[in-house]
């Protein structure tokens, strides 16, 4: 049987892509074979290690469990459109000067939740940092130095906003 | 790995993805979220001649008040739940239980009516859609059908839908007022698949116990009650003589089988764990 595609047309870090697609391909698949965009990576391939993140109309999801046909008519983020556009620099900043990054297979997904945790959770405790980043696996820094490069990040936005509201 | 090559439609009405799953038959899988039917695919435990998307259908996402209770569409997120507020206030159980629900990642894609399909024995939603006696709506050919969550889970994996049938919504009852919802959970990390789990849904008055109902998850091949710890429960107050008293009971009604992670005793003692805890619960919130 040849293997069936379906055309599809998605904005993939703003930019429309229209083509044919294996309906079989997942989204991580599609975006590091068929667009070059290696940034997202495969690590478990099925949905335990988010090393796959990207985001879907603005939502964080696991690559390797969405099909690219899926994504028919959406918006697709990746690392490389959020990091051009500068929503994580601050995350970026904080991951390297922390030392919260070692061999950078799991920065990519894990920033994607950091950038959730700090766009809806900006009251996060420690505690809470670890539960959002808990689906989301690195086997090098041993996590520490994670939680204190989004913890950074996330006082130095409540100091802003104390200061916004003072002046 | 990758899934292995599959045929994809996607209905755009109910009747299309109806007439679709009576072509198909058992070859065909119906992908909501995927959160779980990928990850099978993906590791080859799963190789579906097609997939029926049904994220297209519309009416699937709404969650609706009525006398009866709260119905929840089919397609409604776990994500979309847990900042529910009608969920937070009819359904507290189910509410309590959203974050337990893997990540947020998978929280964002994956379905209500997708977890209550596949009815994995260690998922969180079958052992409440149990505890509170809720309602499974079922659309086929034939029309639609309400079938009782007393009825609805046979065994592992199998439940009462037939293959040319859709779950298109769930039916929860509102708490009341005399009401008192635990979830509790143990696993070994935040998001893990739960060692072992409990929806208990209890009545107190007068600082007395008057119903109880306690579904247990990961604890045998479907959610699983214990009416007899339960009825132990009748007219008591939560205390710890209570608990202790109570607590032997479990043993009557699970009977998990040992396995990687855990024995037979250190699951009976997990689940006696959470018993008390949620018994527990009640002190604090009379």
């Amino acid at each position: 049987m040849s293997e069936k595609r379906c055309d599809i047309s998605v904005m993939v870090n703003a930019e429309r892509v229209e083509r044919p697609v294996l309906v079989r391909q997942h989204l991580v698949d599609f975006l590091r074979e068929e667009l070059d965009l290696t940034g997202s990576h495969l690590g478990c391939e099925h949905g335990v290690c988010g090393a796959c993140q990207v985001m879907v109309d603005g939502q964080v999801v696991r690559g390797c469990l969405t099909l690219a046909v899926q994504t028919d008519g959406k918006h697709v983020e990746t690392i490389e459109g959020l990091s051009e556009s500068g929503v994580l620099a601050d995350l970026q900043e904080a991951f390297l000067n922390h030392n919260a990054l070692q061999c950078g297979f799991c920065s990519s997904g894990m920033l994607l939740s950091a950038l959730n945790i700090v766009r809806h959770y900006p009251e996060a405790s420690r505690e809470d940092i670890r539960d959002h980043i808990s689906g989301n696996y690195c086997r090098c820094t041993g996590y520490q130095a994670i939680v204190n490069a989004i913890e950074s990040v996330l006082l130095k936005n409540r100091s802003a906003a104390v200061v916004g509201v003072s002046s | 790995m990758k899934a292995p090559a599959f045929d994809y439609v996607k209905p755009k009405s109910l009747n299309e993805a109806l007439g679709y799953l009576k072509q198909y038959g058992s070859g065909a899988q119906v992908l909501a979220g995927g959160q779980s039917l990928m990850a099978i695919m993906n590791l080859g435990l799963a190789m579906p001649e097609v997939l029926i998307d049904i994220t297209g259908l519309p009416g699937l996402t709404d969650i609706t008040v009525t006398e009866e209770g709260v119905r929840v569409g089919a397609l409604v997120t776990h994500a979309t739940l847990q900042h529910s507020p009608v969920i937070a206030k009819h359904v507290p159980l189910l509410w309590q239980c959203v974050p337990h629900v893997a990540h947020l990642a998978i929280r964002n894609a994956g379905t209500l009516g997708g977890s209550i399909a596949l009815a994995d024995p260690a998922a969180e939603y079958p052992a409440v859609v149990l505890a509170l006696q809720a309602t499974i709506t079922l659309q086929g050919p034939h029309g639609v059908r309400d079938v009782a969550a007393d009825d609805y889970f046979l065994g592992l994996y199998e439940t009462a839908r037939a293959e040319d049938e859709l779950l298109v919504a769930v039916t929860f009852p509102k708490v009341k007022d005399s009401e008192v919802m635990v979830f509790d959970e143990l696993t070994r990390r935040r998001g893990d698949y739960a060692l072992c789990g409990l929806a208990a849904a209890f009545d107190v008055s007068g600082g007395v116990i008057r119903a109880a109902r306690l579904a247990y998850l990961s604890m045998g091949d479907t959610p699983v009650l214990a009416p007899t710890a339960a009825a132990a429960l009748m007219g008591k107050a939560p205390s710890e003589e209570t608990i202790a008293a109570a607590e032997i009971a479990l043993i009557n009604d699970l009977s998990p089988r040992s396995d990687l992670h855990g024995s037979v005793n250190g699951k009976l003692h997990w689940a006696k764990v959470l018993f008390g805890r949620s018994v527990r619960q009640l002190g604090k919130s009379a």
